[in-house]
């Protein structure tokens, strides 16, 4: 398991290298790869193979970016969907702040941020699928903080 | 300041559709009192009341103030049944009478109005006919000729709405609906119901299509619907973004966001050619296209500057021009009809406001308080504008005077409405 971590850690701080130095010279750009921290960071906590993986990622008001803490999850899902190759459904969503048509770009940004992701850990590009709702499927439909947090997400479905 | 509130219940019409109700929630510091006689019908018992459907819409504006009934000393029938003296007692400016009658079927509505300081016709009498099913039309159409005669302005009570019902509740399938209603919210009727969400409905310049982003492929799709038939056609259905129709004003053209070549862009698309041209090529997110009023510019948002602000691209040379640089954030623009304002969604200090900008000057007037404003959509006479906005939990439609002077609220008893697309005149 030790090992395992390590290397996951590691290929993880190869691909983040790469986005980062992809981004300098890539007008294809957008503000995840940009602002995204290099992290050296390991994964903690050893990954069940079997359990169910929790299928939403969050993010934070107005960005696209993928969260350190949520990498984790994602690796866990890039390997499953290495092995299974299911097509997998990647739903962008936002909270209802801003437009609805610019909501529904950036729940896109935030999807593909998930795939470009998957992508760099091998997951076949033609077995995911790209959807945003925007604003118009909120988890939860209060208008404070916490539900708005629970809104910027991207669910995987399998 | 003058604030008032006002409810009223409208007479539920033969399908009972979510109906929406009007409440002013601040009128005009001092708006012009009118009476609007009860109709004289000769005993005929009439399903709708057209000098109650003729009080509110002028009420609506915000401009007006309708004299109640109650308070009326006479119910003059005829023009030689008008005490000037009757009126000036209730501090009326303006006295409307009519009367209806029925003949093989249809019904005729004459009236007159008069000019009670002036002591004076302003309207020689009128008649207008139609079928009982009209006869909100009826008084639709004489509420137009009233504001019309009294403010200059064309009125825009004959025109419609359409606009987005979604109902989402935990346990329960998701709903939504595309309804079209008059503009007092009366005579709902469903144009489109599905489980997917429904989005962005945008009126064709002729009022006979309606253009709209529908999921019910479990994808963004745009689509075309005839109103009057409900035939319907699938428009775009590429990889991607497929979203934010707007009808060139010519008609023959739709400006549109694709995401297809990896970023969402302005496009416009040819209807009848089908032939595809991009307006804009960025990294960042450019969505909500708008026409110019002389359909030589589509106005969009973009984040490209870093947070969304609105630009201009010239259709012919595809030169892109920022045009807001008040606030945080700007977006959603619609040009005024008169071309010289854009109303927007303005945001400053965590809340969500409408807002007008002279194109000319630059300046900017905030339109609204609430936060969470959203979605304004422009009368065809640029008087007022409609616009999304919550109260008492969910979304409801609201509209405000170009001017910001006089609001009112349009709230559902079902569901959440947004999305407010306002009518062209339709003749």
């Amino acid at each position: 398991m030790i090992t395992k971590s390590l290397k996951q850690g590691l290929t993880f701080a190869v691909i983040m290298s790469f986005l980062v130095g992809c981004s300098s010279s890539s007008t294809q750009d957008d503000e995840a790869t940009t602002t995204a921290p290099v992290v050296e960071e390991t994964v903690n906590e050893p990954v069940e193979e079997q359990a169910p993986l929790e299928t939403i990622v969050y993010f934070d008001f107005d960005q696209a970016t993928l969260k350190p803490e949520t990498r984790a999850l994602l690796l866990a899902h890039a390997d499953r969907l290495k092995s299974s190759g299911a097509a997998t459904r990647l739903e962008g969503h936002a909270d209802e702040r801003g437009s609805r048509e610019y909501n529904i770009a950036l729940g896109e940004r935030r999807a593909n941020a998930v795939r470009d992701f998957l992508v760099l850990q091998g997951v076949s590009a033609s077995s995911l699928e790209v959807v945003s709702y925007g604003e118009e499927r909120p988890l939860a439909t209060g208008s404070d903080e916490s539900s708005y947090a629970q809104n910027r997400r991207v669910e995987l479905k399998y | 300041m003058k604030r008032y509130l006002l409810f009223f219940v409208l007479m539920l019409s033969g399908m009972a559709q979510a109906q929406l109700t009007i409440q002013i929630s601040r009128g005009a510091d001092n708006p012009t009192r009118i009476a609007v006689v009860p109709m004289a019908t000769q005993g005929l018992v009439l399903s709708e009341d057209i000098s109650e459907i003729i009080s509110k819409d002028l009420e609506f504006t915000g401009q007006f103030a309708a004299i109640p009934r109650t308070d009326m000393l006479s119910f003059p029938r005829n023009e030689a049944e008008v005490h000037y003296r009757d009126w000036n007692v209730l501090k009326a400016e303006y006295l409307l009478i009519g009367s209806v009658e029925q003949r093989a079927g249809r019904y005729y509505a004459s009236y007159q109005l008069f000019d009670v300081l002036g002591q004076r016709k302003v309207l020689p009498k009128l008649s207008v006919d139609g079928t009982e099913a009209q006869l909100r039309d009826l008084a639709h159409h004489i509420s137009d000729k009233v504001y019309e005669t009294i403010t200059g302005i064309r009125g825009i009570f004959s025109t419609k709405l359409i606009y987005v019902e979604a109902f989402q509740q935990r346990g329960t399938t998701d709903k939504y609906r595309l309804m079209l209603s008059d503009v007092d919210g009366a005579r709902s009727r469903l144009l489109l119901e599905s489980r997917e969400p429904i989005m962005s409905p945008m009126w064709s310049p002729d009022g006979r299509r309606v253009a709209y982003v529908s999921f019910e492929s479990d994808r963004p799709a745009v689509y075309i619907q005839e109103i009057a038939t409900g035939k319907r056609e699938q428009l775009t259905n590429f990889k991607g973004l497929n979203g934010a129709p707007a009808w060139s004003p010519d008609g023959q053209r739709l400006a549109l966001v694709l995401s297809k070549d990896g970023n969402p862009e302005i496009y416009t698309l040819n209807i009848i050619t089908r032939q595809l041209s991009r307006m804009t090529n960025h990294f960042g997110i450019d969505t909500e296209p708008a026409w110019t009023t002389d359909g030589t510019g589509i106005i969009f948002t973009s984040n490209r500057g870093g947070k969304p602000q609105i630009y201009q691209v010239n259709v012919a040379t595809l030169q892109v021009e920022r045009v807001t640089f008040d606030g945080e954030q700007n977006t959603r623009g619609r040009v005024s009809p008169d071309g010289k304002s854009l109303v927007m969604v303005h945001q400053r200090g965590g809340t969500y406001h409408l807002a007008a900008q002279d194109l000319k000057t630059g300046n900017l007037r905030i339109l609204t308080e609430a936060d969470l404003d959203e979605s304004p959509t422009i009368a065809p006479n640029g008087a007022m504008l409609m616009y999304a906005t919550r109260f008492g939990g969910k979304g409801i439609l609201a509209a405000v005077s170009l001017d910001a002077r006089t609001r009112v609220r349009l709230p559902s008893k079902q569901g959440d409405v947004r999305e407010p697309a306002w009518s062209p005149f339709f003749n």
